[in-house]
């Protein structure tokens, strides 16, 4: 219980509402647990680690698992950035060798910290554990999945509400996909199913790179729910969006997705879904309503000028 | 008169054939809806049926540019300085009223003058101008990776839409003032009936 109200009190501290940038400068935060946090990164913050074997009494380099390793960086990039180590993870992690039994300690969920708490009100966990409760990855909880999978405790940060650049967030969140469903040795440890080819599988979309480096996959993958930022009510593959038209056109799903945050502050220069264009431009939804309005009359006028000279021809035929 | 060899014959049927799907289409995928709509092909069929007519058009203009320059059929599409725009103002009074009031065609069709001065600057607009623009902003739709990122803080993809959508629009009215003056020949279908058979139809009783 004790991590748990650990983390409870510093939520302040996360910095959750600054903006996130390629060229933030993470290193500039200082911890206040770095020192401790050192003693674990000594071993895994890199590939190499070294330490006393007191019954061969020599010092002994040896490979880390690279599951285990932790960028420094990274981490203090993360949201999680605040925390100490054994705020998770157990007090009896700070001695070595590591006792085998902690290797069953219990993993906390996003919903054990975050459920219930004022500070993360408006992230909704609540309704985003019953997204995830509904999804097709909560069936394969009895095989493992858990938040984690998707959301690396050690390394993740907002992107979508905090990133100035769409196309990263695009990149990052495709990546959390991309890193089960296009790496077959993670894949494996949740399903006996063969390997999936992502770019097969995607293989009746036209402009298959434009569309994935303009969306994320669950744009078309998980169910639209306005009372979250995203969604997480991933479908069955069968109820992936395949018609074109839910993007392209006036009433854009991409606009109750994708660009739900910035919808908010939508451009008014006269294009219909105009936010949109300021990342990419969408056949169908981006349509300027004042070209609609100049097109219609001019090709009311010369529909009229045409019908006027016919009528003049009709008149001169019956006078002959 | 035989005006119209078999090859421009044949490219002009095509062109037509191709222009209507193009236009058809295009129209579908700025204007679909959630809905199925009637009057509109669905996206992904108007993509695919776009993108095919548009692959064929860009052969066929290829074939109308170099048909013109090996034949002499290019010398129409010259537009002289010399009284050009009296000529034009003559043509446009024709059609405005001098027509109406039994006046001859100031610009009567030969084989050294296959146009008249309004056609001319027309076709010359539409096959020169528009077309080459529609074809070359058309590909960078087909392949967005090719198109620059930003010009002057906006999206190319946005500039290159816009002039696609632009150029279409003015080869859609140009194909309706087109379709009606044909209308004008010695009957209401004569130089339809030119067009088929490569016989012009001369406006003299």
């Amino acid at each position: 219980m004790l991590p748990v109200l650990l983390i409870s009190v510093r939520s302040t501290a996360i910095g959750i509402d600054t903006p996130i940038s390629s060229n933030q400068d993470t290193t500039a935060f200082v911890s206040p647990f770095q020192e401790d946090n050192e003693r674990c990164f000594k071993c895994h913050g890199q590939s190499i680690y070294e330490y006393t074997n007191e019954n061969l009494g020599r010092q002994v380099k040896a490979l880390m698992f690279s599951e285990r390793i932790i960028e420094r960086k990274n981490f203090y990039g993360s949201n999680h950035k605040s925390f100490s180590c054994t705020d998770c993870h157990s007090e009896e992690y700070t001695s070595f060798p590591h006792s085998g039994q902690l290797r069953m300690e219990q993993q906390y969920n996003c919903i054990d910290c975050h459920g219930g708490d004022e500070k993360f009100a408006k992230f909704n966990f609540e309704a985003i554990e019953a997204d995830y409760q509904a999804s097709v990855h909560f069936k394969l909880e009895e095989g493992g999945f858990t938040c984690w999978k998707c959301h690396n405790p050690h390394e993740y940060k907002i992107s979508a509400r905090n990133s100035n650049n769409l196309k990263e967030t695009i990149l990052f969140d495709n990546n959390i996909c991309l890193n089960c469903h296009a790496n077959f040795s993670h894949f494996q440890l949740l399903t006996n199913r063969d390997e999936i080819n992502i770019l097969a599988k995607h293989d009746w979309l036209p402009n298959q790179s434009s569309h994935f480096k303009s969306v994320r996959c669950i744009e078309c993958h998980a169910e639209v729910n306005n009372n979250v930022l995203i969604s997480h009510l991933i479908n069955p593959k069968e109820k992936a969006v395949r018609k074109c038209n839910e993007c392209h056109s006036q009433n854009s799903l991409l606009m109750s997705s994708l660009y739900k945050f910035e919808s908010k502050e939508q451009r008014k220069d006269g294009f219909f879904n105009g936010i949109i264009m300021n990342e990419s431009y969408v056949i169908g939804a981006n349509r300027n309503e004042y070209l609609n309005v100049f097109s219609l009359i001019i090709f009311g006028l010369v529909i009229l000028i045409i019908c006027g000279h016919l009528f003049f021809r009709l008149r001169k035929k019956q006078n002959k | 008169m035989y005006l119209y060899p078999v090859w421009v014959r044949l490219w002009h049927l095509l062109n037509a054939v191709l222009i209507v799907i193009l236009i058809i289409t295009g129209i579908s995928m700025q204007y679909t809806g959630k809905a199925e709509s009637a009057m509109l092909v669905g996206f992904a069929r108007a993509v695919k049926w776009h993108n095919i007519a548009a692959i064929l058009l860009i052969f066929n203009y290829v074939f109308f540019v170099v048909g013109n320059f090996m034949t002499g059929n290019g010398k129409y599409y010259r537009i002289g300085k010399r009284n050009f725009f009296s000529d034009l103002l003559k043509q446009m009074k024709y059609y405005s009223w001098g027509m109406f009031k039994g006046e001859k065609h100031p610009f009567p069709v030969s084989l050294e003058n296959k146009f008249n001065p309004l056609q001319r600057i027309s076709y010359v607009l539409a096959m020169y101008v528009a077309l080459p623009l529609v074809i070359i902003s058309g590909l960078g739709l087909l392949f967005p990776e090719t198109v620059i990122n930003r010009f002057f803080g906006v999206s190319g993809l946005i500039i290159t839409d816009i002039l696609h959508i632009t150029m279409g629009f003015c080869l859609s009215v140009f194909l309706l003032v087109h379709i009606y003056t044909c209308t004008l020949g010695r009957k209401p279908f004569s130089l339809f009936r030119g067009i088929i058979t490569g016989y012009h139809e001369s406006d003299e009783e």
